[in-house]
């Protein structure tokens, strides 16, 4: 790893443990759900950074259809492969959330399904990168994946908006959240963008170099 | 290379018009998650033996459960309607009167709706409790306290 990763995975690593004990012992629990709903500081950043995540990866997409130059697509790959990770999560301490206060592991309603189909479209736009052979036209190919897939992303975050979903409205967009929990979210959140810019820049150095070295092995 | 890109993005163009075409018309009923007490009673959906969702709130004062078995007997509402619903089983910790509820199941030939599965729906709140109830950990350190007297 490079200076900037390194430097960037220290302040993740520092403000990841700092985040986790402040939301796992320092806050207070729930006054309804007691002290399963701090995996909320686990999963409201995660969801966040993956929105990021596709963000970027929609502005890198049509930054490579634009202008076809290897660095968007690197971006945009580097920041797909690290959305999915987070979206997983996400799906996981939902399911772990969701069992003890709803009563089950998942229900298919608009929320869930979104962020199911969001890992899916992803996983996919992974899976056509290293199906199709020629690097920029796996690159053009995806970078319409990414694209299509922002939508979706809109899809899930209004769900609970638009339809009627067992999963509730976001607690950030009403200001429902308790100030002794603000700070707490507010760390983690750091934290996990922290990690997001962490595991960026070691996939987009991974990736340059290894370009430089199928570029050296076809001159060889 | 700019005809490629121009075939590439008409093609995803059409990609996504599908897309959304098959999202309009293929989730169009399951979007609608459940349906609340006022359109089951309005006779809309919900024919018996069909098996739907039902969510409201739990009327306060309907929960009522037999001893020594696993039925609760409460009614669900949407402000309006009142739909009477049987649930044979555990229900989640959170579900409570006055509280919301979505349960699975089907109306049964008395009316009264047959759940076999409730999930609890809480809100967006989240707040600290207040004082005047001790913390789980106090709970459990006097739990202890006690069992070594």
């Amino acid at each position: 790893m490079d200076r900037l990763g390194v430097t960037l995975g220290l302040g993740a690593g520092a403000l990841v443990v700092a985040g986790l004990w402040m939301g796992l012992v320092q806050a207070p629990p729930d006054a309804v759900q007691g002290e399963v709903q701090r995996i909320m500081y686990l999963h409201v950043p995660s969801i966040l950074t993956a929105y990021l995540a596709f963000t970027v990866v929609l502005v890198c997409s049509i930054g490579y259809l634009v202008r076809g130059t290897r660095g968007w697509d690197r971006l945009a790959h580097a920041s797909a492969e690290v959305g999915v990770v987070f979206t997983a999560i996400t799906l996981f301490t939902g399911a772990i959330w969701g069992k003890p206060t709803w009563g089950v592991w998942w229900t298919w309603d608009a929320r869930l399904t979104g962020t199911a189909v969001l890992f899916l479209v992803y996983l996919g736009y992974l899976m056509l990168r290293s199906v199709v052979e020629d690097q920029d036209r796996a690159g053009r190919y995806a970078a319409v994946v990414g694209i299509l897939g922002f939508f979706d992303m809109i899809f899930t975050h209004m769900a609970v908006k638009w339809f009627r979903t067992l999963h509730q409205p976001s607690s950030l967009e009403r200001g429902t959240i308790d100030e002794a929990f603000t700070l707490p979210l507010a760390v983690n959140l750091v934290a996990f963008l922290l990690l997001y810019a962490t595991f960026m820049a070691g996939r987009v150095r991974l990736a340059a170099l290894d370009e430089a070295v199928e570029a050296r092995d076809l001159g060889g | 290379m700019r005809g490629r890109n121009r075939q590439v993005l008409i093609g995803g163009l059409v990609i996504l018009a599908s897309i959304g075409y098959l999202v309009w018309t293929g989730t169009q009923q399951a979007l609608v998650y459940f349906y609340t007490p006022s359109e089951i009673q309005a006779r809309e959906v919900g024919r018996t033996g069909r098996r739907i969702r039902l969510g409201g709130l739990v009327v306060e004062g309907s929960l009522t459960h037999a001893p020594d078995t696993l039925t609760y007997m409460f009614q669900l509402t949407d402000g309006g309607a009142r739909i009477p619903v049987r649930f044979k089983g555990i229900p989640p910790d959170l579900f409570k009167e006055g509280t919301g509820a979505i349960v699975e199941g089907q109306i049964g030939a008395d009316g009264v709706f047959d759940a076999d599965l409730i999930m609890a729906k809480h809100n967006e709140e989240y707040r600290p409790p207040s004082g005047d109830r001790p913390s789980p950990q106090e709970l459990y350190r006097s739990l202890i306290k006690r069992e070594r007297s």
